[in-house]
């Protein structure tokens, strides 16, 4: 279906239904019940799992495909929020056109960086993307803030005010919408004690997630696709089999690019301001964390990292020493304090140290990330039954 | 006139004469081997028919175009396929991607993007790959991951790369080296099966003495970098000048 063999016309579709389902799974807590603060179905939080999951998925196919670990990618996703922010200062708060040139603007830088950076491999292609990011993040937060030329607006970040032409906004409202679908309207559903929101902006910002994710499979089962696992490979061998590696791994550089650009441009469009923050390398760093974490070179992997950080940065980063006292308040005092001091460095303003060891974890054990683990869990579940004669004619898969 | 013509090539590395004006002609359908005693030029020869090397003076022609200059994968589409000393695959794909990535080369040039078609619906491609593996005997194992094959099967999934791109002329860098006697007298099997069936002009590398006189319809004696005799094999055995370099050397 839709040009996809079986498998992945399933995996699609669990896809497409997860997300679709999103504001219910998430929310899987009564709305004032204790364990309410792990609920992450709130339209901000999905918004950013969508969007950080485009912004992995393409990251993939250029680290997963070829290989090649840009340091460097949260430059697109800035430039594409930037763009994304003009075009709302320029002509009006619709989306599309933000959208659009967000993608066109990132793809034109990422042609110029991978055209330089891919001269070069291994390490040494990192460094150069890592240097030409932070090259981009300092213009953004200095140079191009000057009063002659005032691209970036600096430390304030770029933002849309009421002095702005807008030239085809007419009468259009003041917030981003789709042809006047306002981004940030929710419709909320109270069942028995449960509360679930549904945002426009969590809605585009999956349905793009999803056609991106349709492309990347796409991408994966086409023949550019099995080039770029040769680039991986054997690139030796590729050069002597009358294929040229670097057209195909400038492609891929830009089509990640791209998917970059497009987070970035849909990041502005739910929330319209840009900060030269957003192209710090930290930024660069996470989509690497998320991508393996994930599983690099895999099919979901990038979208379930994305998920994963994204919920531990926003949800487990909450919960401080009163949370923790008030799990253990049925201990007592002194020892209630001493379990408290244990646990607080992990929790709380400490979740980055827990992301880091469960990070390490996945890197020694389970190289193939989140996706393997689910693979092996799966697996150890279809052996359980005892062989019978009769299971052993017909084996599982 | 040959299809592979090699004029007066010379090239230096460092104080290091290692090719000293070597001329070469390889006819077409024919099976010609380059041997030599350590040192002598071979590699660095091929390597200068590749386009890994170039050389510091001297033409090489294949097919009435010079190569001089171009890089490795301008020559592979000139007709140019290359065997490796230790086989070169990809490791990380399924035999049958191995087969099809130069089977892609071959129709679509140094570059195309084709990122949203399906490598399923491509029906000739496939057929091409298939055949070209029954051929070698590796159908059976298509949808193994390369890598985990046996050193044989490896030269032998080689061989099919090279194979299906119907190449005008394969070149071979000690195609059995470092294999027991009983795999070398299967790449022998293999590769006289494949010289007449596909009537490829060839071009060995070869230290073993039983495949290049088992193979070679003509030979050339690399020595210190300049060929000492080209020849039939009947005569190469005989020769005074190469038991002298070469196989005098070897049998003390």
């Amino acid at each position: 279906m839709l040009g996809l063999g079986r498998k992945d016309t399933t995996l699609f579709a669990i896809v497409v239904l997860v997300t679709v389902l999103a504001p219910f799974l998430l929310n899987p807590f009564p709305a004032d019940s204790a364990m309410a603060q792990f609920n992450s179905g709130y339209p901000d939080l999905m918004q950013r799992f969508a969007i950080y999951g485009i912004f992995a998925i393409g990251f993939n196919i250029l680290f997963g495909l070829t290989g090649y670990l840009s340091f460097g990618h949260a430059a697109f996703l800035g430039v594409g929020s930037y763009s994304a922010v003009w075009m709302f200062k320029l002509l009006s708060m619709n989306v599309i056109p933000a959208l659009i040139l967000a993608v066109i603007v990132s793809a034109i830088f990422s042609v110029v960086i991978g055209f330089i950076a891919l001269r070069r491999s291994g390490i040494y292609f990192s460094i150069l993307t890592l240097a030409m990011a932070q090259m981009m993040y300092n213009l953004a937060y200095s140079v191009f803030s000057n009063p002659a030329m005032n691209l970036t607006n600096g430390e304030t970040g770029l933002q849309v005010y009421a002095s702005d032409p807008q030239y085809l906004k007419g009468n259009g409202p003041d917030v981003t919408h789709l042809f006047g679908l306002q981004m940030n309207s929710t419709y909320e559903m109270s069942v028995a004690g449960w509360k679930f929101d549904f945002g426009v902006g969590y809605y585009l910002c999956a349905v793009i997630m999803l056609v991106a994710f349709y492309i990347a499979i796409r991408i994966f089962r086409s023949p550019f696709g099995i080039m770029l696992r040769a680039v991986k490979s054997n690139q030796h061998r590729l050069n002597y089999t009358g294929v040229n590696p670097r057209p195909y791994n400038l492609a891929a550089f830009v089509i990640s690019g791209m998917y970059a650009g497009l987070a970035g441009g849909l990041l502005a469009c739910m929330d319209p301001l840009a900060g030269a923050e957003r192209m710090q390398w930290t930024a660069s760093g996470e989509v690497v964390i998320m991508t393996i974490l994930g599983g690099a070179g895999t099919l979901v992997g990038p979208i379930l990292g994305a998920g994963f950080i994204k919920y531990f940065e926003n949800i487990f980063s909450k919960i401080n020493e009163n949370v923790l006292h008030s799990w253990f308040h049925w201990l007592p005092e002194s020892v209630q304090n001493f379990v408290v001091h244990v646990l607080s460095p992990f929790f709380g303003e400490g979740w980055s140290l827990t992301m880091g060891l469960m990070f390490m974890a996945v890197v020694i054990f389970l190289p193939g990330g989140l996706v393997e683990g689910g693979l092996r869990i799966g697996r150890l579940f279809r052996r359980r039954p005892a062989p019978t004669p009769d299971a052993a004619t017909k084996p599982a898969e | 006139m040959g299809i592979l013509e090699v004029k007066g090539v010379n090239k230096r590395f460092g104080g290091l004469q290692a090719l000293g004006d070597v001329n070469l002609s390889v006819q077409e359908e024919t099976v010609h081997a380059i041997i030599g005693p350590n040192g002598a030029g071979k590699s660095t020869l091929l390597n200068c028919l590749v386009g890994k090397l170039i050389p510091d003076s001297g033409s090489v022609m294949f097919d009435g175009k010079s190569v001089l200059g171009r890089k490795p994968y301008e020559i592979n589409q000139m007709g140019i396929s290359r065997v490796f000393q230790t086989p070169e695959i990809f490791g990380d794909l399924t035999v049958m991607e191995n087969v099809m990535i130069p089977c892609f080369a071959k129709r679509d040039g140094t570059f195309r993007l084709h990122a949203l078609e399906s490598v399923t619906h491509e029906k000739a491609i496939r057929e091409q790959a298939e055949s070209i593996l029954a051929e070698v005997k590796m159908l059976e194992k298509k949808d193994f991951h390369s890598g985990t094959l046996s050193r044989g099967d490896k030269r032998r999934l080689e061989m099919a790369m090279c194979l299906v791109q119907q190449p005008k002329l394969l070149l071979l860098d000690e195609p059995t080296a470092g294999m027991a006697r009983a795999d070398t007298n299967n790449t022998i099997a293999l590769l006289k099966d494949i010289k007449q069936r596909h009537k490829i002009t060839m071009v060995i590398i070869e230290h073993d003495m039983h495949v290049v006189f088992s193979l070679a319809e003509r030979i050339t004696v690399l020595a210190q970098g300049t060929p000492l005799v080209e020849d039939t094999p009947e005569n190469i055995k005989g020769h005074p000048k190469v038991r002298e370099a070469y196989l005098g050397e070897a049998q003390v």
